[in-house]
C-alpha cells in the first residue's frame, strides 16, 4: 500500500533495534524521542479519511511530550545523577539484538493470526507495534540502570499508540491522550525516584536493590 | 426507601465531616456522634413502618458495574435486622463519645468515627441489597471498617495480632460467598437477587458455600476462632457494634440464602442444629475458662449464635417435615434471639466498658467489688447477665422459650419426624444445658467483678462513669426487661418477617402468645414476689442496727482481698466436668519447703480448634508458600520478566 507508511514503519523497527544495540545512554533517550516523531508522522499517514485538525493538534501534542519534554527531563535526570552514561546490560548487545530479531519474528507471526476488525493491510502496522512493545519489555528486563527501564515503558508506550493507530479510528487517540498521561507521570516520578535512589545509594542499578527485599 | 437513602447519606456525610473536623477531638465525637444518631433514628423509624405495615419498599437503579444493579430493598426481615443495626449503633454511637475521650488519647478521632460510620452504613447496605455485587461490596466495606476499628490501638502488639487475624478470617469467609455468588449468577445472568438460579450446582455445594462464608462472620464453631481475638481488642462500643449486630449479618444472609431454595432438605437443618449445640455448648464452655472480661463476653456470643443456629435448625426442620407451626416457632425464635442477643450483648460488652474505662483493666482476677462503686453498671450489667443465662422474667428467656416450643412440636408426635426424639433432645436438652452453664459463667463474672473486695488498687479508686456511658446502658437494660414483659406481642410482631422465609398463617403467631402469656404472668408473680420480700425485709431491719463486719475468715487473723474466691478457681469444679472438650493446662511452681516464699499457678484453656485445626493449617500453608520463596529474587528486571513471560504465553495460548 503506501510506500510512506511502510518506509516509516521499516525505520521505526530500525530504531527499536538500535536501542537494543546501543551502549550510550543519551542515544537510547534521543532514539526514543526520534520514535515519537516517526509515530506522529505515521498517524498522520495512517488515516485513511484525510488529515483534521483535531488530529494535528493531537499529534503535535504527543509529539511536544514524548520527543520533547520527556527525553529533556530524562537527559537532565541522567546529568544531575552523574552516572556513566553507559547502558550496563545484563543480556550483552549481541544476544540483545539477536533476542530483538526473534521478537520481530514472533510479532510478525502473532500478528497475522490476530483476529483483527480491520483489513489485512495493516496487520504489518500492528505487527510492527507489537515488536515496539516487546522491545520496550525487553529492555526493562535486560537492563540495569533505571533511566533504561524508563525508556523501556516509553517503547512500550510507543508500541501502545502504534497498535491503536493500527485501528485507523479517531477514539484511540483519546485512549491515547490517557495512557500519555500515566507515562508522563510514571517517567516524571521515576526521574525524581531515581535522583533519591542514587542520593541514597550512590548507583541506580536496580538489581543492587535486591538489598531491599525481605 | 428515600428515608433510608437519606439515613445512609447522613451516616456517610457525618463520618467524613468528622474526618475533616478531626483536628478538634470534641467536635469530631460530636459530629460522628450526631450523624451516627440521626442516621440510625430515620433507619428505625423506616424499618418500624416496614414492619408494622408489612410492605416492603424497594429500589432499583442502573449502575455501570458488570451484573451490578443498585438494586436494594426493605421488606420485613431485613427491617428486623435494620431495627437491631440501627438501635445498638444509636446507643453505641452516644457511649463512644465519652469513651473514646479518655480511651483514645493521642488517637485521630475523626478517623475512629469515619469508620464507626462506614461500619453501620454498609451493615444497613448489607441487609438492604438486593443485588449480589452490591451485597459483597457491603459486605467488603463493613470487614474493613471493622478491621479499622478493631486495630485503633495498634501500638499493641496483641491488637496487631488479633486484626491479623480477623481480617485473614474474614477474607477466607467472604471467598466462599464470591464462589457462592458466582454460581448463584452463573444460569441466570445476572446478580439480582429476586431472579438468581440456583440450578447451576446440586444445593448441597450452595449450602456448604453459604454455611462456610456466612457462619465465618456469624461465628459458628468451628469458624469462630477471631471473635475471641477481635472483640476483646476492639474499643467497648465497638465491640457491642461488632459482637451485638455484625456477626448477625451472617444469620441474615443464611436466612436470605434459605428463601432461594424451594424445599430444604432435612439434612440441613440437621446441620443447624448439630453446629448450634456445638456452638452453644463449646462456646459457653471456653467462655467459663476464660480470665479477660471482654474475651468471656465473645466466647458468649459463639455460644448465643449456637443458640440462633439452634433455632434456625428448628426452622428448617420444620419447613422440610411441612411442619409449618415447628417451622414458625423455630424462626420466630430464632429471629427474636437475634433482637435479644444484640441487646444484652451489647449491654454487656458496654458494661465490660464502663469496668475498662473505671479501673483501667479487664481481667477478672485484679477486679472486684465494684458494686458499690459504680451501681448503675453493676445493676444494668446484673440485668444483661441474668437475660443472656436465658432467665425470666427477661428477653433471653422469650426467645429461647420459643424455640423450645418449635422443639417440642417435633417431640410430640405432630410430625411424622422418624427421628424427632433425638431432635427434642438435642434442641432441649442443648438449650438447658447451655442455658444452666452460662448461668454458672455469668454468675462467675458478676461475682467476681461486682461482689467481693476490690483485688487491686486502681480498682478500690474506681468510681461511676459518666452520663453519656450510663444511659445506653440504662435504656438496653429496659429494653431487654420491656421485651421480657412484652413477650405474647413478638410472634405477631415477627410474624411477617418470618412469612418472608415460610409462608404461614398468622394463627400460629397467636397460637405461640398464649404459653408466652402463661409466662409473662409468672414472671410478673415473680417479680411482684420479689418487691414484697424487699419490702418485708425492709420493715424487719427498721429500728434495727445494721452494721458491716467480715464473714467468717477461715481463722486467719488477717484476711486479705486476695484471698477471695478468683474467677478460675469458682470456675474449676465445672472446667474439671467438662475436661475432655477443653483440655485445660495448668502451670504450676508448687511451693517448697516449711516456710514457702515463691509459688505461682498459672491456668490456661487455650482454644482446641486454634490449636489443632487452624495453627497446622496455617504453617502448612507458610511451608508450602516457602518452598516458592526462590520466585522472590529482589531484582525488578526479574519480576517484569514474569509480567511478560505470563502476557506472552496467554498470548500465543489465546492464538494457539
Amino acid at each position: 500500500m503506501n510506500v510512506w507508511l511502510d518506509t516509516l514503519l521499516v525505520l521505526l523497527i530500525l530504531t527499536n533495534l538500535h536501542m537494543l544495540g546501543s551502549s550510550r545512554i543519551t542515544a537510547c533517550i534521543r532514539t526514543v524521542a526520534c520514535q515519537a516523531v516517526l509515530l506522529a508522522a505515521i498517524s498522520l499517514l495512517a488515516q485513511p479519511d484525510g488529515i483534521g485538525l483535531r488530529l494535528l493538534l493531537l499529534a503535535a501534542v504527543t509529539t511536544t511530550i514524548k520527543a520533547g519534554i520527556l527525553p529533556w527531563l530524562l537527559q537532565r535526570a541522567v546529568r544531575e545523577v552523574g552516572v556513566q552514561t553507559e547502558v550496563e546490560p545484563i543480556v550483552g548487545f549481541t544476544t540483545s539484538l539477536l533476542l530483538g530479531l526473534g521478537l520481530l519474528g514472533a510479532a510478525l507471526h502473532v500478528a497475522g493470526r490476530l483476529p483483527l476488525p480491520n483489513d489485512a493491510g495493516t496487520s504489518f502496522l500492528v505487527a510492527v507495534a507489537l515488536f515496539t512493545m516487546m522491545v520496550g519489555l525487553l529492555l526493562i528486563v535486560s537492563r540495569r540502570k533505571a533511566v533504561m527501564q524508563t525508556l523501556g515503558y516509553l517503547a512500550m508506550e510507543n508500541g501502545i499508540y502504534a497498535f491503536g493507530l493500527a485501528f485507523a479510528i479517531e477514539e484511540p487517540l483519546l485512549v491515547e491522550m490517557g495512557v500519555l498521561l500515566d507515562v508522563f507521570v510514571a517517567v516524571f516520578v521515576m526521574g525524581i525516584a531515581i535522583h533519591h535512589i542514587s542520593r541514597e545509594f550512590d548507583h541506580i542499578d536496580t538489581d543492587r536493590l535486591a538489598a531491599l527485599k525481605d | 426507601m428515600v428515608w433510608f437513602l437519606t439515613a445512609l447519606a447522613l451516616l456517610l456525610l457525618g463520618g467524613v465531616l468528622s474526618l475533616v473536623l478531626s483536628r478538634s477531638r470534641k467536635t469530631a465525637s460530636l459530629v460522628g456522634a450526631i450523624s451516627a444518631s440521626a442516621g440510625g433514628a430515620v433507619v428505625l423509624l423506616q424499618s418500624f413502618d416496614v414492619l408494622i405495615s408489612g410492605q416492603s419498599q424497594s429500589l432499583r437503579l442502573a449502575w455501570s458495574v458488570p451484573f451490578g444493579s443498585a438494586n436494594m430493598a426493605v421488606d420485613p426481615l431485613s427491617a428486623v435486622f435494620a431495627v437491631v443495626i440501627a438501635l445498638v449503633t444509636m446507643l453505641a454511637a452516644v457511649y463512644g463519645t465519652e469513651y473514646l475521650r479518655t480511651h483514645a488519647d493521642k488517637k485521630n478521632l475523626g478517623v475512629s468515627w469515619f469508620f464507626f460510620n462506614l461500619l453501620t452504613a454498609s451493615m444497613l447496605m448489607v441487609v438492604a441489597a438486593r443485588n449480589g455485587v452490591l451485597f459483597l461490596i457491603s459486605w467488603e466495606l463493613m470487614s474493613l471498617a471493622s478491621f479499622f476499628l478493631v486495630t485503633q490501638e495498634d501500638e499493641k502488639e496483641t491488637v496487631r495480632r488479633a486484626g491479623w487475624i480477623y481480617l485473614v478470617a474474614m477474607h477466607v469467609g467472604t471467598a466462599f460467598l464470591l464462589v457462592l455468588f458466582l454460581l448463584l449468577g452463573k444460569d441466570s445472568g445476572t446478580l439480582d437477587f429476586d431472579r438468581l438460579s440456583t440450578a447451576a450446582a446440586p444445593s448441597w455445594v450452595f449450602f456448604v458455600l453459604a454455611v462456610v462464608g456466612f457462619g465465618t462472620k456469624a461465628g459458628f464453631i468451628p469458624m469462630h476462632v477471631w471473635l475471641p481475638e477481635a472483640h476483646p481488642a476492639a474499643p467497648s462500643h465497638v465491640s457491642a457494634v461488632m459482637s451485638g449486630v455484625m456477626i448477625k449479618t451472617g444469620i441474615y444472609g443464611l436466612l436470605r440464602m434459605l428463601t432461594l431454595f424451594g424445599s430444604l432438605p432435612a439434612w440441613w437443618g440437621w446441620t443447624f442444629v448439630g453446629i448450634g449445640v456445638v456452638s452453644g455448648v463449646m462456646g459457653v464452655l471456653y467462655a467459663l475458662a476464660q480470665h479477660d472480661l471482654k474475651r468471656l463476653l465473645a466466647y458468649h456470643s459463639v455460644e448465643n449464635i449456637g443458640i440462633i443456629a439452634l433455632g434456625l435448625g428448628v426452622g428448617v426442620l420444620g419447613i422440610s417435615y411441612k411442619s409449618s407451626a415447628m417451622a414458625a416457632l423455630g424462626l420466630t425464635g430464632c429471629l427474636l434471639h437475634v433482637i435479644n442477643h444484640a441487646l444484652f450483648k451489647s449491654l454487656l460488652f458496654l458494661g465490660a466498658g464502663s469496668v475498662l474505662h473505671a479501673t483501667g483493666t479487664g481481667e477478672l482476677d485484679r477486679l472486684g467489688g465494684l458494686l458499690k462503686r459504680m451501681p448503675i453498671t453493676g445493676a444494668t450489667f446484673l440485668v444483661g447477665s441474668a437475660a443472656i443465662s436465658g432467665l425470666p422474667p427477661l428477653n433471653g428467656f422469650v426467645s429461647e422459650f420459643l424455640i423450645c416450643l418449635g422443639a417440642m412440636i417435633g417431640l410430640s408426635g405432630q410430625v411424622s419426624l422418624t427421628a424427632s426424639p433425638l431432635m427434642g433432645v438435642l434442641v432441649v436438652g442443648g438449650l438447658a444445658l447451655i442455658g444452666g452453664l452460662a448461668a454458672a459463667c455469668f454468675t462467675k463474672a458478676l461475682g467476681v467483678v461486682f461482689l467481693g473486695e476490690p483485688r487491686s488498687g486502681d480498682v478500690a479508686e474506681a468510681h461511676e462513669v459518666g452520663r453519656a456511658m450510663r444511659w445506653p446502658m440504662i435504656v438496653l437494660a429496659g429494653l431487654c426487661v420491656l421485651i421480657g414483659l412484652t413477650a405474647p406481642l413478638w410472634p405477631v410482631v415477627l410474624q411477617p418477617a418470618v412469612a418472608a422465609i415460610v409462608p404461614q398463617q398468622s394463627s400460629i403467631a397467636a397460637e405461640a402468645a398464649r404459653p408466652l402469656t402463661g409466662v409473662v404472668v409468672g414472671s410478673c408473680i415473680l417479680l411482684g414476689l420479689v418487691v414484697v420480700l424487699v419490702q418485708v425485709r425492709r420493715q424487719l431491719l427498721v429500728r434495727r442496727r445494721v452494721e458491716q463486719a467480715v464473714t467468717w475468715d477461715c481463722g486467719y487473723t488477717a484476711p486479705a482481698p486476695r484471698m477471695q474466691y478468683t474467677a478460675s478457681s469458682f470456675a474449676r469444679p465445672l472446667v474439671l466436668l467438662f475436661r475432655l472438650f477443653l483440655q485445660p493446662r495448668d502451670d504450676i511452681d508448687r511451693p517448697q519447703g516449711l516456710f514457702p516464699k515463691h509459688a505461682v499457678l498459672h491456668t490456661h484453656a487455650p482454644d482446641l480448634f486454634r490449636r489443632y485445626v487452624y495453627e497446622p493449617l496455617f504453617a502448612a500453608i507458610v511451608w508450602t508458600t516457602s518452598k516458592l520463596r526462590w520466585l522472590q529474587e529482589g531484582r525488578i528486571q526479574i519480576y517484569v520478566l514474569y509480567i511478560a513471560l505470563t502476557i506472552f504465553v496467554l498470548f500465543i495460548w489465546k492464538l494457539r
